[in-house]
């Protein structure tokens, strides 16, 4: 079921086109990556979903329905730029800033207090967030994004300043809100943890969307016939043998084992290749590579540069 | 809750708990207390050094009348002496040297040298002795000349000093007691007080504004809450804070008011009273002979004349008005910019007519009813002190409706202007921003 979708949506700033016939659709409890480069229109996208921008033209829904003001109660965000009151206490901004979204304080204090012990930082609640760390603001800041139990979260580089170990421990959060059953919205550089984590991916550049669909899905239809071989016996032969139906890309020589890249050019089954193989060397594995979320985005972005 | 009452309660409690605020609050009516004190010390203080006065008479006549005075004594010294002094008075024991010449009685000069600044009442005090011998031997001479029985007595009550009550036709024609200097005190003061906290707490709310934006927090509070939301719970929270600290300080006046008096027994008063009459006194002796002795309930009388509720009703429309009006317009300019050199620059012409308005008050005192006066007060940028300026001397009611008419429909243009480049500026970095942007910001649509 789709929860949340943006039909054409077209937005421009003075002089330049921020997004142009945007849409995209997100379903319900899934976790969907919005990925671009720098100054692709992601941001603006998202600070429409919050409402604090309109778009020129096109709608967005939740639910269903034409969002409106009081939706954002339901939505939790945790914008690229992030920042906390200075001089304000930990616990004293996390509760005012939960009832901002429309929380009792009573009922946000009892939520801080869950996070809190969850994150094991019960002992910052009255410090001021100058005494704390940048990754240890980010955990507070974390805590007062999702705090109000929102259907919808936006993650806009949610990693960024956390160390291996609390951005493991965040990723694992993320997916826990998944199976609570919260939506959400994943903006990211960083294609590794859209591999793990995105069920769905939207490629926006220059202001269009140039891709849209299941990760694995895109991956797959990324892929350019392209097979590691590895193997026991002579490179010179197997080289040899594959030249005239394949392309050479890399290849590796060890005592145990040798490797070899290669992209298929003329229409052969796998089948075929194998059997070409099986004369000249003992195979020890045949995989097809699936290009990398980073090498989709790099592809992606380059082709539709060049079309433009 | 209401997410605007949210905002505005953060924002009250967040300054009112601020130690800055508490001790701000606490202290500036004891630094007045304390300034108003020293300034009556230091009028009724005895000056209590010894000086010595050289005088050197070419006329011979004055001998009588330099005798030691409080702590000023005079010598009197031969021409070569004083030669001497002249040329060497910072070494010698003199304070100051008294030139009479020869020709006094028809030049009515004499000279007084000294090293240092030589304080008034001194100055007074040796020309006083000086005219009243001449004046005293001149009469005399016309006495004896001509020859008319009982002439002194009969001059001395020639003498008169008339003393002008100033009295005000109210419009229901009841003649009251008014005192421009009365007027003038309290017009001064309440167009000080309002500038102070429309520049004080509008700066605060623009710094709050900035704060927010450079810490990036803004993004959080405006997918929370409107950008108007947050204006206004800001501004009104902050006004909050500025009434709170009225309040504090009309509370603590009032109670400092009566402890003193319960200290310091009345007549402790009234002999304060009565030093600064003789200090007073000492500058024209015929003050002292005309004025009354309950010149204090005179002036209690006067204030009471003034229109105190309207004063009050005045001054909280125009202290409110006026900040809501500037705070809109520093909010929009902390909103604008993300540093202090660009705000600075912005806030030059905004603080512009406030400062003006504050200079306005000499003109006004000089003539409330003149046409800088009028148009001060009702154009609405300068209206709240300039108005609040002319109140105390009376003012006809279309002025002063009108004047709060135009304040109000300013005030609330501004404010909805402001909530526009609020809403564009939030999310502005890193662009310079002018007033042509500005400006541009405001003719977008939506």
């Amino acid at each position: 079921m789709v929860i949340f979708s943006a039909h054409n949506v077209n937005k421009e700033f003075a002089d330049t086109k921020a997004l142009s016939d945007v849409s995209i659709e997100v379903k319900e409890q899934s976790i969907f990556g919005l990925l671009g480069p720098n100054g692709a229109g992601k941001t603006t996208l998202i600070r429409i979903i919050n409402q604090i921008t309109a778009p020129d033209s096109g709608e967005v829904l939740l639910d269903g329905r034409p969002m409106t003001r009081a939706d954002i109660t339901h939505i939790g965000y945790l914008p690229e730029e992030r920042g906390l009151y200075k001089k304000m206490k930990i616990g004293e901004q996390a509760i005012y800033l939960a009832q901002l979204k429309g929380m009792s304080r009573r009922d946000a204090i009892r939520n801080l207090k869950v996070w809190f012990k969850k994150f094991d930082i019960m002992s910052w609640w009255g410090k001021n967030i100058e005494e704390l760390s940048k990754g240890m603001q980010q955990k507070v800041q974390f805590i007062t994004t999702v705090v109000h139990k929102p259907k919808l979260l936006i993650f806009d580089e949610p990693f960024s300043g956390f160390d291996p170990i609390n951005t493991n421990l965040l990723k694992q959060e993320i997916l826990q809100l998944r199976q609570d059953g919260a939506t959400i919205i994943f903006s990211t550089h960083n294609m590794g943890s859209v591999e793990e984590l995105c069920d769905h991916i939207a490629l926006i550049n220059k202001s269009v969307k140039i891709e849209d669909g299941q990760t694995d899905k895109i991956r797959e239809k990324y892929k350019s016939n392209i097979f590691e071989i590895k193997y026991k016996g002579d490179f010179a032969k197997v080289s040899k043998t594959l030249t005239k139906q394949t392309r050479l890309i890399d290849h590796k020589e060890n005592e145990k084992e040798n490797m070899i890249t290669i992209q298929q050019i003329n229409g052969n089954s796998n089948n075929d290749l194998l059997q070409m193989l099986f004369p000249v060397a003992e195979i020890l594995s045949f995989e097809e590579k699936i290009p990398s979320m980073n090498d989709v985005f790099i592809k992606a972005v380059e082709d539709s540069n060049k079309t433009n | 809750m209401n997410k605007t009452l949210l905002i505005l309660k953060q924002e009250y409690l967040k300054r009112v708990k601020k130690k800055s605020f508490i001790i701000l609050t606490l202290l500036v009516p004891f630094l007045f207390a304390g300034m108003f004190a020293l300034i009556i010390f230091l009028s009724i203080k005895d000056d209590k050094e010894e000086r010595v006065i050289a005088v050197y008479d070419q006329t011979a006549l004055f001998n009588n009348e330099f005798t030691a005075e409080g702590y000023t004594k005079y010598v009197f010294i031969s021409n070569e002496e004083y030669e001497q002094v002249k040329n060497n008075l910072k070494g010698s024991k003199y304070y100051a040297l008294l030139f009479i010449p020869q020709d006094i009685y028809t030049n009515n000069s004499a000279q007084l040298i000294s090293a240092k600044q030589v304080p008034i009442e001194l100055n007074d005090q040796i020309r006083r002795k000086l005219s009243r011998f001449i004046e005293n031997d001149k009469r005399q001479k016309v006495i004896e000349d001509t020859q008319i029985p009982d002439l002194e007595e009969r001059l001395a009550a020639t003498r008169t000093w008339v003393n002008l009550k100033t009295l005000k036709i109210s419009e229901s024609g009841e003649a009251k007691k008014s005192s421009s200097v009365v007027a003038f005190i309290v017009s001064y003061a309440m167009g000080f007080i309002i500038y102070f906290f429309v520049f004080m707490y509008g700066a605060t709310v623009m710094r709050s504004v900035m704060e927010e934006k450079k810490s990036r927090i803004i993004e959080v509070i405006i997918s929370s809450v409107k950008p108007s939301q947050l204006m206004v719970g800001k501004v009104f929270g902050t006004a909050l804070v500025g009434l709170t600290q009225v309040a504090i300080w009309v509370v603590l006046g009032v109670v400092t008011t009566f402890v003193l008096q319960g200290v310091f027994a009345p007549e402790t008063t009234q002999q304060m009273g009565e030093s600064i009459m003789q200090s007073q006194g000492q500058m024209n002796p015929a003050i002292v002979q005309a004025a009354e002795p309950n010149k204090v309930m005179e002036i209690m009388e006067m204030v009471g004349n003034l229109n105190i509720p309207l004063i009050l009703f005045s001054f909280v429309f125009y202290f409110l008005g006026g900040y809501f009006l500037y705070s809109a317009m520093f909010g929009a300019v902390g909103a604008a910019v993300d540093n202090d050199e660009d705000s600075q620059q912005l806030m030059f012409p905004i603080t512009l007519p406030l400062i003006l308005s504050i200079m306005l008050l000499f003109i006004i005192a000089k003539n409330p009813e003149g046409p800088v006066a009028f148009w001060g007060s009702i154009i609405p940028f300068t209206a709240p002190v300039a108005m609040l300026a002319r109140i105390p001397y009376g003012i006809p009611v279309w002025e002063l409706l009108l004047s709060m008419g135009l304040l109000v429909l300013t005030t609330i243009g501004a404010l909805m202007g402001a909530a526009k480049i609020y809403r564009i500026g939030l999310l502005m970095y890193g662009k310079k921003v002018n007033f042509k942007e500005l400006i541009k910001w405001l003719r977008y649509k939506n």
